[in-house]
């Protein structure tokens, strides 16, 4: 007991919350590949938690594995308190709503909505079925589709359908595969918020996959990051792109310039910076003296000065790592720019400057002389 | 909307569009040139002479459009149908020794039997082959047409040699040789025998369109009925079968038109004792020297089997359109 409880405590979640869902080492092996490996997760009551990775890493393996349509080769799953083990797919309290939707040809939408209310026991008499599917069609606007085939729906129209038809057995949990992969990008946007304050409003617990960060950072409240099978960090979006814990999360949520070298007297050398480059000592225990570590630098710490005034503004912004460097490219975007900044040793840099910045002086035109400079603290050291 | 590709629909673009040379028109021909000289001539040849009167001659009837003078007239004789309609309704006791009435009811019920036995045996086929690995499937199928490789008829002698009651039958040897019979069971020349011979030839029939229409089925929509609730019998109940209705019908349709009009498998099973439509065609046709009558129950078959197909061909395209 006294070790379950050890490995419960080190399973990363919500603090000061009881789980309500529980992931425990669950691994999924195909053939000889590992789709899945050792993921432990636990989420919360009301949670909306999106499992964001590019395509491939296992993010759906890992939801069929909830939803009981995949047998984990390891670990195992609780849900409120019942080991998910031994019940099929048909007797989880999960929903999944499926990437391509999988909406039943053969039935019209009110057929889709009803078939998962058929199956419950005890039964349910007509009259009910008939009404919770009046009231979940109603809740995504699409009563007026009824009696419609599914084929003869937009995309949008069927993601609505299959949302109903997920949330009409009202599931413990609800699974979205992709939920707006199909859509094309103008309603995505909008969607993401309908689909969020639908789901805060019926109040389920949400496990949503994504490849995009945009959509997992807009919808979730935690975001987990999957690389090649594995959870590489949880946390929530601004906690993730404040203390990425190892290179991949800090790319993968927001842009960032990476700097790869070995520590050497607390200093990170032999990256592609014209200088051994000024760690903070506040940043987490150094990595051993001469190991790999990575320097994340996100582009809004950079800040970009004229030559001629570079030092004093250095001095007094108190930026320790500087380095001259030639504006490469400007991308105005209103309220701040991004610079694509050379430096001497021809590697590239990107910052991001708002425009107030530059008071009455002009901003820096393309091939404009720079000075680039950051403060110790603002980097993150990762060591993988 | 999702109109179904008709040919009807079809035609058009293929006729105006700006390669349309004669070559098209001729593939666009072709299927009407056929059926035109394969079906529908020889049908109007068998209606002529449904409509003729039996005389003793040869050809054995006079055909309605004989003219005293070589004038062009039509002088129908509806009696075979008369007699046909007398011999069904089993008014007339004189002639019930033909037992049209009998040869139809048997025909049906044969056909409809047989076709309900390879469909509950043709689908788990079906169904297997196409969740079998795709590698395997082709490989499966083969097995499944393997029969055709040899003739039919050696296949329907093979059946006799396996259901004879003497010492040359195999089922009945091997039952006497483990003591579960005593004297031989009367297997052969019955209307069993008729139906396992015509499940067994037909097989293929049925699997095959079945096949066709249970390999394109997503998967995905089982897995989404999973999710929803639906244990795997239910799920094939609830989504499975009605999917697979399109391949039901077909395959059902091959194998009961050809059972319906069976001539020799009744014939060689059934010996005498089993009586259908193609036996009394035969025998009009032939011994009876009858052939307005022979026509007549040709032509009532042909048009008792065309209704339920127009029937179930108008259902499916009310279902496609609508929801
Ligand atoms: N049924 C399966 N059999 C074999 N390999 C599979 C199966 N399902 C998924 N995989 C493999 O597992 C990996 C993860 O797949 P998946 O979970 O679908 O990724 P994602 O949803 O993140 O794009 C992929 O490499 C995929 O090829
Ligand atoms: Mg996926």
């Amino acid at each position: 007991m006294g070790a379950g409880a050890q490995a419960g405590a080190e399973v990363l979640g919500p603090a000061g919350e009881a789980a309500y869902l529980r992931i425990e080492h669950v691994g999924k092996r195909f053939g000889d590949v590992w789709a899945v490996r050792d993921v432990s997760l636990t989420i919360a009551e009301r949670e909306i938690f999106a499992l964001l990775g590019s395509s491939g890493c296992g993010k759906s393996t890992l939801l069929r594995m909830i939803a009981g349509l995949e047998t984990p080769s390891t670990g195992r799953i609780v849900l409120d308190g019942e080991d998910l083990a031994r019940v099929p797919a048909h007797r989880r309290p999960t929903n999944m709503m499926f990437q391509s939707y999988a909406l039943f040809p053969h039935l019209t939408v009110a057929g889709n909505v009803a078939f998962g209310l058929h199956q419950l026991r005890p039964r349910l008499a007509r009259a009910e079925i008939d009404a919770r599917v009046d009231a979940m069609l109603d809740l995504v606007q699409m009563k007026a589709y009824a009696g419609r085939a599914p084929q003869e729906l937009s995309g949008g129209q069927q993601q609505r359908v299959a949302l109903a038809r997920s949330l009409a057995r009202e599931p413990k949990l609800l699974l979205l595969d992709e939920p707006l992969a199909a859509l094309d990008k103008k309603i995505r946007r909008q969607t993401q918020f309908e689909l969020v304050g639908l789901i805060r409003r019926v109040g389920v617990t949400c496990i949503l996959v994504t490849h995009d960060q945009e959509e997992a950072m807009t919808m979730a409240s935690r975001i987990g990051i999957m690389s090649e099978g594995a959870l590489v960090q949880v946390g929530t979006p601004d906690d993730i792109y404040a203390h990425p814990n190892c290179c991949f999360s800090a790319g993968f949520i927001g842009e960032t310039n990476l700097f790869e070298g070995r520590i050497r007297d607390g200093r990170l050398v032999g990256a592609d910076f014209p200088q051994p480059i000024v760690l903070a000592l506040a940043c987490g225990d150094l990595p051993a003296e001469g190991s790999a570590a990575w320097l994340s630098l996100r582009p809004e710490c950079v800040r970009v000065h004229p030559l001629a005034a570079a030092d004093e503004a250095a001095a007094a912004s108190g930026c320790e790592n500087r380095a001259p460097a030639e504006v490469a490219e400007i991308a105005y975007l209103g309220g701040h720019s991004i610079y694509h900044l050379r430096l001497p040793g021809g590697r590239s840099m990107i910052a991001s400057v708002p425009s107030a910045h530059w008071g009455d002086a002009p901003p820096p035109a393309r091939g404009a002389r720079v000075q680039v400079c950051w403060a110790a603290p603002d980097g993150v050291l990762l060591s993988r | 909307m999702k109109a179904p590709a008709t040919p009807a629909a079809a035609r058009p673009d293929a006729a105006s569009g700006p390669g349309s040379g004669s070559g098209r028109l001729w593939v666009g021909l072709l299927p009407w040139l056929w059926m035109l000289s394969f079906f529908v001539l020889p049908f109007a040849l068998i209606v002529n002479v449904s409509l003729s009167t039996p005389e003793l001659a040869v050809p054995p009837y006079v055909s309605p459009f004989a003219g005293e003078s070589g004038a062009p007239a039509f002088h129908p004789d509806p009696s075979a149908y008369r007699r046909l309609g007398d011999e069904l309704l089993a008014r007339g006791a004189a002639g019930a020794e033909r037992q049209y009435l009998a040869a139809f009811a048997n025909s049906l019920l044969l056909a409809s039997l047989a076709t309900l036995c390879c469909l509950l045996i043709g689908y788990p086929f079906a169904y297997h082959i196409a969740r079998a690995r795709a590698s395997a499937r082709n490989t499966l199928l083969m097995l499944v047409m393997l029969p055709f490789w040899t003739s039919f008829l050696l296949r329907v002698y093979a059946w006799m040699g396996l259901l004879d009651s003497s010492e040359v039958g195999l089922i009945n040897q091997l039952l006497l040789a483990l003591g579960v019979v005593a004297e031989p069971l009367p297997l052969l020349y019955n209307g069993g025998a008729v139906l396992v011979g015509m499940v067994y030839s037909y097989l293929p029939f049925m699997v095959l369109p079945l096949y066709a229409n249970l390999v394109k089925l997503d998967l995905r929509l089982l897995e989404a009925a999973r999710d929803l609730g639906a244990r795997p019998s239910i799920a094939f109940l609830r989504v499975t079968l009605p999917l697979s209705r399109r391949g039901i019908v077909a395959g059902s349709m091959l194998v009961f038109i050809p059972a319906v009009g069976e001539f020799v498998i009744p014939d060689l099973l059934g010996g005498g004792g089993v009586l259908t439509i193609g036996r009394r065609i035969w025998d009009d046709f032939g011994p009876n020297q009858d052939w307005p009558m022979a026509a007549a129950v040709a032509v009532l078959m042909v048009l008792m089997l065309i209704a339920p197909i127009m029937l179930l061909h108008r259902h499916g395209r009310a279902r496609e359109d609508g929801p």
